[in-house]
């Protein structure tokens, strides 16, 4: 059997009010791929994180080749044969692969560098790769694929790569590519490289990976030989047995209830061709992974972003959405995942961010009425129940699930009768969490429309009268709650087009 | 939980820091000045604040929404120099003089706040073009030759400085008009900044301009109409420069931005947007001219003013920084 590399096990990592990794643990072979799975932010990334020494563990043990090891920071971890390739690239576009492989450190011939090594060197590890890419060439001629392995070869340039982290290496790569990844990938595991591969991808573990580990909230949970599983299994170890919530087990929306938002054939750069209904009174849930488009779906149908085709109707009627403006006059509010960005203005009162996006009624001829918003905008603190010593507060020095609270604020004043909540929750503590999902339930029950977009299927589940479920900007699914289930959901998440 | 209906308005030592600072100032130049304390010497320090306050008043809003303009004193220059051309050269009547200088500047107002938000031009390039574009602009039409609005004395046009410098007014002698209209104006500016929607909108887009478009807040025309008006204060600061200076020379202009931009960041107005008041704007303003009338005062010559100016553009940003940073620091509740 070939021999184990590494080895980490009872990893824990606290976070402030997070209990990020408990006992995790990881093993890999020479020469074998390790698949990493779980939901999102079931602790992959942080246990990479440890590994690649950007975190630094709190309890546990790491071994490398037997022999306990402590990872002080990404030089060291680099230096100790430990190389990551992220999910973004980090190349430098205008520099040639040469310039990119040997940045930081390049042979130098007196005061200059001395290129003809550079390139020589370049040549010579593309060689032992395999791969067919001149030293010479800049990285923005270069397929994605062929950066990416650049990409790769940077990480195994550092002489004595041992493991080698691939972070969902194939997520921007077209089917084609992709065979060349894993043609590729399998040249690097009879040099004795041990790799770890953390995808989302079902369908490629079968493929290109010898045992996979599976994370469920920062544990582990088990490692099976990819031979003897079925990607059912996987996904059942994924999810998990444990469901924090009560889940709705019927929809509260009557059948005959008005249509209130319909997206026909939304078609964008990251939406392929989407459709739904939203009925008056529901919560239709949006599931699926990070990057199915969901998000984008969402921006579209609020105007942050251009539809290349497509139409949405309001109540029936066609409207035109070509900017925010033209859906907040539609009565549609997005409640985006990256508050601080997209939803407030951290710098200015409770009460105007309240008030921003109704000032014209907030408003006499010339000046604003300052007494009706801070009259209109308690009153909706106080119905929301955001807790803030006062409407004159800056919005900056309230907590996350009081920020929420009041972007929910401006568009409930703002009269919204469709919301749409993308990953309402995250970064909100337990406790602000159960007043978010009070507060939708309560403004269903009111007759707002929903949309609620989220990672988290528990949440979904808890929430939701009916789920839609994408991946790689389609629908793949859509069910009544009454049939929903984590595992049929993450079926349909991990359903790729074919071909 | 219980909230308050308004909020107290908290004791901010911030807030106080610029007056405390004007007031120094002037008591230093008072103790080590030569002849600084008198009504003559506030007279000056007024009649240099005319030209510097309207540009300032101008630029808060546009620094507000985390631009900037670097065309102000050039642009200001422009109007002038064109305003006093029509109406020497092709004996315009002053009343049309002064609208066309009034015009330039809303003119190259519009022009910086089209390149900034419809073409998307960072506002420091857009406005340095158009820095040089006003400065040859003004050149060009004069043919390089100076160009000077009427005295006290002259034969038409003789209530120029009466109107806009000094007057015999309220049985005094010499009263300076300029004040009257300078807080006219801060008046107007602070409502305009602080009670119309223009204004609340000139925050948000400062604070987070991604957040005030989904918000469904038109974020370009306003940016536009932000420029356009700041445009309009620069003219009025055209008009000012001319009373008090009369000659205009063409090619000049260039640096005098950085008086208007100053006063604005010594007044409170974070360079990153977002924040910032208009009676911080006209503070600083008058720190700007205790400063320059003081040091004269004090018998340190232009070379020394400019010296000492960029110390405390300097000083002023550092202390803008320290500000961001201890507001990002704040404690959650």
């Amino acid at each position: 059997m070939a021999e184990t590399i590494l080895r980490m096990y009872g990893i824990q990592k606290y976070f402030p009010g997070v209990h990020a990794l408990d006992n995790a643990q990881l093993e890999v072979r020479e020469g074998e791929v390790m698949a990493l799975i779980g939901e999102n932010g079931a602790g992959k990334s942080t246990l990479m994180k440890i590994l690649t020494g950007v975190y630094t563990k709190d309890e546990g043990t790491i071994e490398l080749f037997g022999e306990k090891v402590e990872i002080n920071g990404p030089h060291d971890a680099q230096s100790k044969g430990i190389s990551i390739v992220h999910q973004e690239l980090n190349l430098m576009q205008d520099l040639t692969v040469a310039e990119n492989i040997f940045i930081g450190r390049e042979p130098m011939k007196g005061l200059f560098v001395d290129k003809a090594e550079q390139n020589r060197m370049t040549e010579e590890l593309l060689q032992s790769l395999h791969l067919n890419i001149s030293a010479k060439t800049q990285v923005k001629r270069l397929t994605v694929a062929k950066q990416q392995m650049v990409e790769i070869a940077k990480a195994l340039s550092y002489n004595n790569t041992k493991v080698l982290i691939m972070d969902e290496p194939s997520a921007a790569l077209t089917e084609s590519e992709i065979e060349d990844l894993f043609t590729f990938i399998r040249r690097l595991k009879a040099t004795g490289v041990g790799i770890v591969y953390i995808s989302h991808r079902m369908d490629e573990l079968k493929q290109i990976t010898d045992r996979i580990t599976v994370m469920r909230d920062g544990q582990y949970v088990d490692t099976v030989e990819t031979a003897a599983t079925s990607i059912d299994q996987v996904v059942q170890m994924m999810v998990g047995r444990v469901i924090y919530e009560e889940p709705k087990t019927q929809s509260a929306v009557p059948a005959d209830a008005p249509v209130v938002l319909e997206a026909e054939h939304l078609v964008s750069d990251d939406v392929k061709d989407v459709s739904f209904q939203l009925r008056k009174g529901e919560i239709l849930g949006f599931a699926g992974l990070m990057g199915a488009g969901r998000t984008e779906t969402a921006r579209l149908v609020c105007g942050a972003d251009k539809r290349e085709s497509g139409v949405i109707k309001v109540n029936g009627k066609e409207v035109n959405i070509r900017s925010p403006r033209d859906a907040v006059e539609a009565g549609i509010g997005y409640l985006s995942e990256d508050r601080k960005r997209f939803g407030l203005c951290l710098g200015l009162s409770v009460a105007d961010n309240t008030a921003m996006a109704s000032l014209d009624k907030l408003s006499g001829p010339v000046f604003v009425n300052d007494r009706k918003i801070t009259e209109e905008s308690l009153k909706y603190a106080e119905a929301v129940r955001t807790k803030t010593p006062s409407v004159r507060t800056l919005v900056r020095s309230l907590s996350g699930g009081n920020q929420q609270k009041v972007v929910l604020s401006k568009w409930l004043l703002r009269d919204c009768d469709i919301l749409i909540f993308d990953e309402p929750t995250r970064g909100i503590d337990v406790g602000a969490k159960s007043e978010i999902y009070k507060l939708m339930n309560q403004l269903a029950a009111e007759g707002k429309s929903i949309i609620m977009i989220s990672s988290e299927l528990p949440e979904l589940l808890r929430m939701s009268d009916r789920v839609i479920v994408m991946c790689e900007g389609r629908v793949t699914g859509e069910m009544d709650i009454a049939e929903a289930t984590q595992e049929n959901i993450m079926t349909y998440a991990t359903k790729r087009e074919v071909g | 939980m219980k909230m308050e209906k308004l909020g107290t308005k908290k004791f901010d030592l911030q807030k106080l820091l610029a007056p405390a600072v004007l007031v120094l100032l002037y008591i230093v130049f008072a103790i080590f000045g030569n002849k600084f304390f008198t009504l003559d010497t506030l007279k000056n320090i007024l009649e240099a604040s005319y030209y510097i306050g309207f540009m300032a008043f101008g630029v808060t809003f546009i620094i507000i929404t985390g631009g900037i303009d670097l065309s102000l004193g050039t642009v200001m220059m422009c109007s002038a120099l064109l305003g006093a051309y029509v109406f020497k050269v092709h004996n315009w009547p002053l009343i049309l003089a002064l609208a066309l200088t009034i015009f330039v500047g809303v003119g190259f107002g519009f022009i910086n706040g089209t390149l900034v938000a419809r073409l998307k031009l960072p506002p420091f390039i857009a406005t340095l073009g158009t820095q040089m574009m006003s400065m040859g602009l003004g050149s060009i039409i004069t043919k390089v030759q100076s160009q000077t609005w009427p005295t006290a004395t002259a034969e038409v046009g003789a209530w120029f400085k009466k109107v806009f410098i000094r007057a015999d007014l309220f049985g005094v002698k010499g009263f300076p008009v300029g004040a009257l209209w300078l807080f006219g104006f801060f008046i107007i500016a602070s409502l305009i900044l602080h009670k119309t929607k223009f204004g609340r909108y000139t925050y948000a887009i400062g604070s987070n301009e991604e957040a005030a478009r989904l918000s469904g807040i038109n974020v370009d025309s306003w940016k536009v109409a932000v420029y356009t008006l700041s445009g309009f204060f620069i003219g009025m600061a055209g008009i000012f420069y001319a009373a008090a200076y009369t000659t205009i020379t063409p090619g000049t202009g260039n640096g005098l931005e950085m008086n208007g931009i100053t006063g604005v960041i010594i007044g409170g107005t974070s360079m990153s947007g977002g924040s910032g008041t208009m009676v911080g704007t006209l503070i600083g303003v008058f720190i700007m001219s205790v400063l320059k009338t003081g040091l004269s005062a004090c018998g340190l010559q232009a070379p020394w003013q400019t010296f000492l100016t960029g110390a405390v553009v300097i000083g002023a940003v550092l202390l803008d920084k320290a500000r961001t940073n201890a507001a990002n620091r704040v404690k959650k509740v």
